[in-house]
């Protein structure tokens, strides 16, 4: 018996393929194999050879079957082995195309903003760009004769022969939605009002339509103060680092007190750096809303005052980020799309950081 | 506006230097724009004296100069004719950059022989043109600086000229005698009051003046007051007001209408003279006929409409009152009899006037930003004696038309409402002193405003004018309070959401967010279904930007030929923004809208780059249809717009007249006329179209999902060629509602063996039992079901 299992045991280990060792396992343990043919002869033993034969038979069997089983594993293993050897791709070349999008820097910046703001209370509102020549202008304190009327370069709309109403403008500030929103929300309020304004000026630093965004705050007794701590606490958050600001005198009709806004920086092998420096620039226009406008919105000035700012979301953008040309935002350029673009889901948010 | 210093001077007295100057006009609200020191780029230059001049060995124009300077004696090679022996010289030493040759001086060799530095001519310096020697000084000692010699000798040279912005509320800083004023109620000094002249008529004035009736107080002339002064000598001014005039950039022309300049620029004051010999008859203030004419001091031709302003005498129109005088009878070097002009206009007027004749003279601008009635009497003394001194002559009594207008007003002052609205501590005894100093009449709390404030009309300006001189600088921020305690609420509004999502999907989608102009060209919003006169711009800035934009399309494909041009082919670019369908307030709607252009991508080695094809869009459009919340079930219906492809576009609708969005590719006479090499593919989407949800919670609802297995079964039919597959699917879908899970298209076959107008549309079916695993013969019969309902809807038959 020992003999038997030398034998088989030897020569599936040696079976070159999957054939010969099929060729064992019928002659071994196939129906007319020779651990079956001996298995038959149990019946013609005594019992007591029989008790010492039959464990020994199923014994040597089992062997046999895990050997075929071992050697057929090795075998194909080998023979995969084998295959792969001769599959080889050239994992330098490229991978298939895949479009990638890009947000456009005005619209990633418009929501950077409106995440601050949102979280000091401020919402959302908006106006028509085509706005009637009042809310644009009258309304904001501003009378057909102001010299700053003037000043605006304020694009017209066509007005049909017959139609004696003043043309309406393309709004040249976002301030006209400061008066939509009060009359239709009143006092108190909180608004940001971003979006597309226009003037007929193009050179290295104007485009026609560029855009701002509003700030408005009513209540009782908000200050200029308080005004300069937004502005603060909102371009410490916006540019990631403390930015103090600096209150200059000046003045805008729909403002009284009114302030230009200065943010320090520094100004160093003609880059800007905001928040750090002593140089200073120029970077909005605000002040405490003037009686007028309060008025005109149908709020009583006797009860409510607060501030209103408007700043260029453009302008923001491009010192955050070190653009160098307003024009280029609107050219729509793939190169300068792709390169100043963010992507789609670097959502601005005040836990993820701006 | 400009000033020198030594003009402000003349009205404040003050030891500040210029750059304390500076700071505090910016921060008044007077924002600094430039200031000019000349003194700044000479201070390196000093004085020497030539002890002795030789001839250069070599060079026959050249001197060798021994030059005493504060660094002992050098010697200096010279080219100047002048440059000899015994004369007080200017000296750039090594290391001095000189402006005028834009060079740095270095000790240097000139033709063999050392020369350690340089004798300046005045245009080396950039003081004049002056270049035909060096410059020798009448006095001066050696080592001493040449910008302090000139502030002795010649202080015009250095005087330093700032450059302010104006506001258009600040008139009164239109003179530097009101800039004196603010700075001297911020404490840089004190103002020293104008000397008032008085000067006595010796003759009543032969020429009078009159307003006619129409044309008197608001809308018009409120007083114009004159006086002849005759025998004159005009002539050049004295060097004291030509370096003046010079310094701000004027030039001077003569005595006579540099005066007038000068009281222009000094106290916000213009004036005008006629030469009374050139006048005929006297002089009338009326309004102007339309087609009348006026050669102007600018000596172009004026043409007036109906009701403008002007000034006149017998031979017709002489002056354009308050804004430009005439060339007929403007003042030259011969005038020796000269009628003086002090008016007080109505601003508005003023305005509107100089805007129609687009005239942009410092009289107009003073005019119609205001300038101050109450002095106009005065001015007249004051210019008259100033015409006295420097030209002699005679003058007449003072003849006048009008009424000096009444602008006296006083408004409360409210201290605690000052430093409610400022946030900033100011006691009431400074506000009271600010405004004081402004000139402004404290009586109880009650502040009469001086008359050269027209823009004070309100309490809110007097916090401003205390707000100003105490300095927004020293303001410390407050925090605003949070509307509530926790976590602040959401703030967008759900369409706010929509658009930042739609906007996000499509970059997620790979397309590049361009930011377009909202006005286009004639011809491009025409293409669009737009560009009529409603949505055209009055005054366009150029052609190319004449119309708001009806879509968004024309500008992305505009973008789209442009980066063609430049060589970027493959394009997937889309914009959110308004556009506008009619020129009133509110005309406008938001719009999504993608194109792509090109391939899907540049060839590459898997071969799977290929044209994009309007599938691509409608995939895309989908896609953020589905995630801006629109409802999964949308009809596919055609009848789009013009510019579509009129057979290769689809409307998604939610009933034939709600679109809420469209796809497809773009008509080829469209891509044509905007230089666009296709294929072009396009989608828009309308946001605000889409329905808000109803429910408002934020439960999902409960899934149900069964347990059994699904069976798919396949089934081909045969249909005429414009059967659309989702009428098919829809057909087949509605075989049986609750079994049938979805129904796919996955082949279409066109001709072929079908022949002409037929094709095969392949559907797979997924039925997806609830309740127990369906018997063959149950899948059969709803099968049966199914192609009973597809050919019914469809006219097709089951493909063999």
């Amino acid at each position: 018996m020992d003999e038997l299992r030398d034998k088989y045991i030897d020569a599936i280990a040696n079976a070159s393929d999957e054939a010969a060792l099929e060729a064992l396992r019928v002659q071994a343990v196939g129906k007319k194999g020779e651990v079956s043919l001996k298995m038959r002869e149990l019946g013609k033993m005594t019992p007591e050879e029989r008790q010492v034969a039959g464990p020994a038979l199923n014994a040597l069997k089992t062997e046999i079957n895990a050997a075929l089983a071992a050697r057929k594993a090795s075998l194909a293993d080998a023979a995969l082995e084998e295959r792969l050897k001769t599959e080889w791709l050239d994992v330098t070349l490229p991978s298939r195309g895949r479009r990638i999008g890009t947000i456009h820097p005005v619209s990633q910046v418009t929501e950077e903003v409106t995440a601050i703001f949102a979280d000091m209370g401020f919402s959302v509102a908006e106006g028509p760009q085509i706005d009637s020549d009042w809310y644009n202008f009258d309304a904001l304190n501003i009378p057909g004769h102001h010299p700053a009327r003037a000043e605006m370069d304020t694009f017209y709309m066509h007005r049909a022969e017959g139609d004696n109403r003043p043309p309406h403008v393309l709004r040249t500030h976002t301030s006209p939605v400061q008066i939509r929103h009060m009359e239709k929300h009143g006092a108190p309020c909180r608004i940001i009002a971003p979006g597309r304004v226009y003037r007929a000026d193009y050179d290295q630093t104007h485009t026609p339509m560029f855009h701002q965004v509003e700030g408005l705050a009513l209540d009782r007794d908000i200050s200029m103060a308080n005004l300069k701590w937004v502005l603060e606490a909102f371009f410490s958050a916006f540019f990631g680092t403390s930015v103090k600001t600096r209150f200059r005198a000046s003045h805008f009709p729909f403002v009284e007190p009114g302030a230009e806004v200065d943010i320090q920086c520094s100004f160093e092998g003609g880059t800007v750096k905001v928040g750090e420096g002593d140089d200073w620039l120029e970077v909005l226009g605000s002040g405490m809303v003037h009686p007028s406008v309060l008025r005109a919105g149908g709020v009583d000035p006797d009860t409510y005052q607060g501030f209103a700012f408007g700043m260029g979301i453009d302008r923001i953008a491009m010192l955050k980020y070190g653009i160098p040309d307003l024009r280029a935002f609107f050219e729509s350029d793939l190169r300068w799309l792709k390169h100043y673009g963010f992507s789609a889901l670097e959502v601005p948010t005040l836990h993820g950081g701006l | 506006m400009k000033f020198t210093l030594s003009w402000l001077k003349d009205h404040l007295d003050t030891t500040a230097s210029v750059a304390e100057i500076a700071e505090a006009l910016t921060d008044l609200g007077l924002e600094v724009e430039g200031i000019e020191n000349p003194g700044e780029r000479l201070a390196d230059f000093t004085l020497g004296y030539v002890e002795k001049a030789e001839k250069h060995p070599d060079a026959d124009k050249l001197r060798v100069c021994m030059v005493r300077t504060d660094d002992g004696v050098q010697q200096i090679i010279c080219g100047a004719p002048n440059a000899r022996e015994g004369i007080t010289v200017v000296i750039a030493k090594p290391g001095t950059y000189v402006p005028g040759i834009d060079t740095t001086i270095q000790v240097g060799k000139i033709r063999g022989v050392e020369s350690y530095g340089m004798m300046c001519s005045e245009r080396e310096m950039e003081l004049s043109e002056e270049h035909d020697g060096i410059i020798e000084l009448p006095s001066g000692t050696v080592g001493q600086r040449f910008v302090d010699w000139l502030a002795e000798n010649d202080p015009a040279k250095v005087d330093p000229v700032i450059e302010i912005g104006i506001t258009p509320n600040r008139q009164d800083a239109l003179g530097v005698h009101g800039i004196a004023r603010d700075l001297a109620a911020r404490g840089l000094g004190t103002l020293k009051p104008l000397k008032k002249h008085d000067v006595e008529g010796q003759f009543p004035s032969p020429l009078t003046v009159t307003i006619d009736e129409d044309t008197q107080g608001e809308g018009g002339c409120h007083v114009f007051a004159g006086r002849l002064i005759r025998g004159v000598e005009n002539r050049p001014s004295p060097q004291w007001l030509q370096d003046r005039l010079r310094a701000i950039g004027l030039r001077p022309i003569s005595a006579l209408v540099d005066i007038t300049n000068f009281f222009t620029h000094d106290r916000n004051r213009p004036l005008h003279v006629f030469d009374a010999d050139k006048v005929s008859g006297n002089l009338r203030v009326r309004r102007a006929e339309a087609g009348e004419t006026l050669e102007g001091l600018d000596e172009k031709t004026h043409t007036f409409s109906d009701g403008q302003v002007v000034i006149s005498d017998d031979q017709g129109i002489e002056s354009i009152g308050g804004i430009m005088g005439g060339l007929a009878t403007g003042c030259t070097m011969d005038t020796t009899d000269v009628f003086l002009e002090a008016a007080v206009w109505d601003r508005i007027q003023i305005a509107m006037t100089g805007r129609a004749l687009k005239i942009n003279s410092d009289a107009r601008y003073r005019n119609e930003r205001g300038i101050d009635p109450a002095y106009n009497m005065q001015a007249m003394e004051d210019a008259t004696a100033m015409i006295l001194d420097l030209c002699g002559g005679e003058p007449s009594s003072v003849v006048v038309a009008g009424r000096v207008p009444d602008v006296a007003r006083a408004y409360r002052l409210d201290p605690r409402k000052v430093v409610s609205l400022v946030g900033m501590e100011i006691p009431e005894s400074e506000q009271r002193q600010t405004l004081t100093a402004l000139g402004f009449r404290m009586e109880g709390d009650m502040a009469h405003v001086p008359s050269w404030r027209p823009d004070v009309l309100g309490e809110a300006d007097l916090v401003e004018e205390v707000a100003r001189i105490a300095s927004l600088t020293k303001l410390e921020g407050k925090p605003l309070p949070r509307l509530g305690a926790g976590v602040p609420e959401p703030v967008l509004s759900p369409m706010q959401v929509r658009e930042q999502t739609g906007r996000r999907t499509a970059a997620a989608l790979g397309y590049n967010e361009c930011v377009t102009y909202s006005f286009i060209d004639h011809a491009a919003a025409t293409l669009f279904g737009g560009g009529d006169d409603q949505t055209m711009l009055a005054n366009p800035i150029s052609s190319e930007m004449s119309h708001m934009r009806p879509s968004l399309l024309p500008g992305l494909l505009q973008a789209a030929a442009r980066n063609q041009a430049r060589g970027q082919g493959d394009l997937a670019l889309f914009e959110v923004g308004a556009t506008f369908s009619g020129g009133e307030p509110g005309e406008q709607g938001l719009e999504i809208s993608g194109i792509l252009v090109g391939r899907t991508g540049p060839k590459d080695v898997h071969g799977g780059s290929r044209p994009v094809d309007l599938f691509d869009a409608k995939a895309d459009v989908e896609a953020i249809l589905q995630a801006v919340g629109a409802p999964a079930k949308t009809q596919v219906l055609r009848g789009g717009d013009s510019w579509w492809h009129p057979g290769r576009h689809g409307r998604l609708c939610l009933g034939p007249k709600k679109t809420l969005a469209v796809f497809g590719e773009l008509h080829p006479k469209v891509l044509d006329a905007l230089d666009v090499k296709g294929p072009a593919v396009a989608f828009t989407i309308w946001p605000e179209e889409i329905p808000l949800p109803r429910k408002t919670g934020a439960s999902r609802g409960a899934l149900a999902i069964s347990d059994l297995q699904a069976v798919e079964r396949d089934f081909a039919f045969v249909v005429d060629a414009d059967v659309q597959a989702l009428d098919l699917v829809n057909a087949a879908s509605g075989a049986d509602k609750a079994l049938i899970d979805d129904v796919r298209v996955f082949d279409e076959f066109v001709g072929g063996s079908l022949g002409a107008g037929k094709k095969s549309l392949a559907i797979t079916v997924r039925l997806q039992p609830s309740d127990k695993t369906l018997t063959e013969k149950e899948i059969e019969a709803v099968g049966a079901k199914i192609v009973a309902k597809v050919e019914k809807a469809t006219g097709g038959t089951l493909r063999g």
